[in-house]
């Protein structure tokens, strides 16, 4: 396995080049174009911010304003998150031919569809960067450092249930079906509409077994509220975990990989 | 020689799973906990069976076998994309597998930044892909079009540019699977040419293809593959003799299977009910006399439904008495007779029980131009009888009537027959062009009211190695004055 990791490595230019035709060709004979990238999260936090703000009138997030800020510093990731994981389900399916047909590194077509999400994420960041300069919410450099760590982990985290997915949807296509179900459960079962502290207790205590939770609070604590960065210790727990998680993930996709020529 | 691919008794067992599988599985997969066990196979085909091969550096080696003889299963495991079930596989150096050209062309992006990503993906560097690049759209011979998405190419373009960038990664080993159908004449030649340059600069290939032709004249060895076992190995030619023998045999039983269900569908049931309304004979008569009408010799490229046999039929009076008609309606001619549709008919008072094409080496449905074949049949006649006529024609799949003859034309009176006989048409050399053909046979009266009509129950083939075309084949040969040269044949 450590063998097969260091080839992925290897095959960064692969992977890169194909990042780059994944951006290319998403928004290929579309009048916009490249701009799409930043007008979908923008155009998702419109109609989230609309319907909490104005259509259900909510008292908790008297505390969170403004309401639109907050709610783009746990939206952003969330979309990296889920948009990776669902094409990470297809991929293998979808890139059949390659499986089949050429001799290709299998694994890096998951790794190719988190990091060209993972580009997108990156598009969206000036207009989050944006808002928060134009609502005046000061950042601290001392909180900002911490970003990296929390996109860092984040990655390992969606690379690790990435693999997992692509592997087991070659065999269950009902994976699919599941994966889009199981997110939104999950999307609602974060605190990204919501703050942690609305929550009562025993909601709150089921909470800390949500990795992604401990990412979008980290993301709020970072970006959005004042006062010191006091998620560390929790961040560098689901660190851990989706480390762990990869190495987990990386090692069933290895284990499945002779089978996906013959099953996709 | 040091060899460049080596397996050693490798086998590949594909699995099957019992349908519906994919819809129970996961749930039970989870419910047990198991997803190992559950991803295990429910029954297996051995795609490879036991094959070792060695093909030594520097070597062209053909791959042939027939549909479905793991010709394709050996490509992908040498090409590392399936491993083998057991047993082991050695290669040594680069490998480019002209397999799917043009796997991974990403639609919506131009063919230009589909070569870098295919280079890449074939394992060159993006300096290799650069300095080639020029080469590469040269080949393929879409310049115009380099910067078109490559999903507005046409199927040929696609197929030509995957091809040059595969032939452009410069491999140690060039593994190519029947993609020399690229493009035309020209294109085709391009390709044999690089394989060539290939071949001259110590690359080893390996070649799937079913033209034999072009494995002969190209590899130093082949391999022939039946039902994912090495059958042999060796000098390309004898490989593929051997192979070609192999494939008539199989097309033989084929070929009489065929004919088999033809003559069952067609075949009477039990004996025919006696009747003897005049008016029916008068109907056939009447039938046959068309026929032959339209098989006049001169009238050879309208179809020539017409059997041979009812050619001129004769404006005689009614049939010799000595035979009462003894026909039913269920025997009739079909009344269409341009339709040329298997069947047989007749009074069935003389019968031809059993047909069989013979060749040189006995009972046979493929033939090779020029080899001797015989019509023979076996026949009954219930009682006896002072007028009949034997007749055969051979007909093309297209319908055209190549030769008809019987009897009667050829002015041999009859005079008796009775209980069982046999009757050979011999012929000395089958002259005709490769293709497949149909032999209709009757015995009748001389006037042609059908006793047993035969049509288009027998099947044969012809093979040929020359590529000529038309029906006939003139023995023939061609002479040049000394000033018109020609190169020496090349093998």
């Amino acid at each position: 396995m450590p063998a097969s990791l260091i080839r992925l490595f290897r095959y960064r230019g692969l992977i890169q080049i194909l990042v780059a035709r994944d951006l290319k060709a998403r928004y290929r004979g579309s009048v916009l174009g490249f701009f799409w990238s930043f007008l979908n999260p923008l155009l998702l936090l419109l109609v989230y911010s609309f319907v909490f703000t104005t259509v259900i009138d909510r008292g908790d997030i008297a505390g969170l304003e403004p309401y639109a800020v907050f709610l783009f510093c746990g939206l952003l990731p969330w979309i990296w998150f889920s948009a990776s994981l669902n094409e990470s389900a297809n991929t293998l399916i979808v890139n059949g031919n390659l499986i089949k047909k050429v001799v290709f590194p299998v694994e890096i077509l998951p790794v190719v569809a988190v990091l060209s999400n993972l580009c997108h994420f990156v598009l969206g960041l000036p207009i989050l960067f944006g808002f928060l300069a134009y609502y005046g919410i000061p950042l601290r450099l001392t909180e900002l450092i911490w970003f990296p760590a929390v996109v860092a982990a984040q990655l390992c985290l969606t690379l690790g249930l990435s693999m997992i997915l692509a592997a087991l949807t070659v065999h269950f296509r009902d994976v699919k079906d599941l994966l889009a179900n199981g997110l939104t459960l999950w999307f609602f079962a974060t605190p990204i509409l919501y703050d942690m502290s609305a929550l009562p207790g025993g909601a709150r205590a089921a909470m800390q077994l949500n990795p992604f939770a401990h990412l979008a609070i980290a993301y709020q604590e970072i970006l959005f509220h004042e006062g010191p960065f006091g998620h560390r210790k929790w961040l560098f727990a689901v660190a851990g975990a989706s480390g762990g998680l990869f190495l987990l993930g990386y090692w069933l996709f290895d284990r499945l990989r002779d089978s996906f020529a013959e099953e996709v | 020689m040091p060899s460049a691919i080596t397996l050693e008794r490798v086998s590949k067992v594909y699995r099957r799973y019992g349908r519906g599988r994919r819809f129970a599985t996961l749930k039970s997969a989870l419910l047990t906990g198991s997803l190992v066990r559950h991803l295990s196979p429910k029954e297996s085909f051995r795609a490879l069976d036991d094959v070792s091969l060695t093909v030594g550096a520097g070597a062209a080696c053909g791959v042939i076998g027939r549909n479905g003889s793991g010709k394709s299963t050996l490509l992908k495991l040498i090409a590392g994309i399936t491993r083998p079930t057991s047993g082991e596989v050695r290669v040594g150096g680069r490998v480019s597998a002209l397999i799917e050209l043009g796997a991974g062309f990403h639609p919506e992006i131009s063919g230009r930044e589909n070569v870098f990503i295919n280079g890449v993906m074939l394992g060159m560097s993006r300096r290799e892909i650069d300095r080639r690049f020029q080469e590469i759209v040269e080949f393929a011979e879409i310049e115009d079009f380099i910067e078109a998405p490559v999903k507005t190419y046409s199927s040929g373009m696609y197929l030509r540019l995957g091809f040059a960038v595969a032939v452009h990664v410069d491999p140690e080993i060039l593994i190519v699977d029947e993609v020399l159908a690229v493009g035309d004449e020209g294109f085709s030649l391009k390709c044999l040419d690089k394989f060539a340059e290939f071949k001259r600069r110590g690359k080893t290939i390996l070649f799937v293809s079913h033209a034999l032709s072009m494995v002969e004249r190209f590899c130093d060895e082949a391999v022939w593959l039946d039902g994912g076992r090495k059958r042999m190995a060796g000098d390309p030619k004898r490989v593929a003799q051997m192979y070609l023998s192999d494939v008539e045999q199989a097309e033989d039983a084929h070929l009489a299977a065929e004919d088999a269900r033809a003559r069952q569908s067609s075949a009477p049931s039990g004996p025919p009910p006696p009747a003897d309304r005049e008016v029916d004979r008068e109907v056939d008569r009447e039938v046959d006399r068309e026929m032959a009408g339209a098989a006049s010799p001169d009238a050879a490229d309208t179809p020539p439904d017409a059997p041979a046999s009812a050619v001129e039929a004769p404006d005689e009076e009614a049939p010799a008495p000595d035979v009462p008609a003894q026909e039913g309606p269920e025997n009739r001619p079909p009344d269409d007779m341009f339709e040329a549709r298997e069947g047989r008919w007749g009074s069935g008072i003389v019968r031809i029980e059993q047909v069989t094409l013979e060749g040189p080496q006995g009972a046979a449905h493929v033939f090779h131009s020029g080899e001797p074949m015989t019509i023979r049949m076996q026949v009954v006649a219930d009682r006896p009888v002072g007028d009949f006529a034997f007749g055969i024609s051979i007909f093309s799949t297209d319908g055209v009537c190549c030769y008809g003859t019987n009897t009667r034309i050829e002015e041999m009176e009859s005079n008796r027959f009775d209980g069982v006989g046999e009757v050979a048409f011999v012929i000395d050399r089958l002259d005709l062009v490769e293709g497949t053909y149909k032999v209709d046979v009757a015995v009748h009266k001389q006037d042609g009211f059908s006793y047993d009509y035969h049509r288009l129950l027998y099947t044969f083939r012809v093979k040929s190695n020359t590529r000529d075309v038309g029906i006939y084949r003139p023995r023939h040969a061609w002479q040049f004055s000394g000033n018109i040269r020609f190169k020496p044949l090349q093998t």
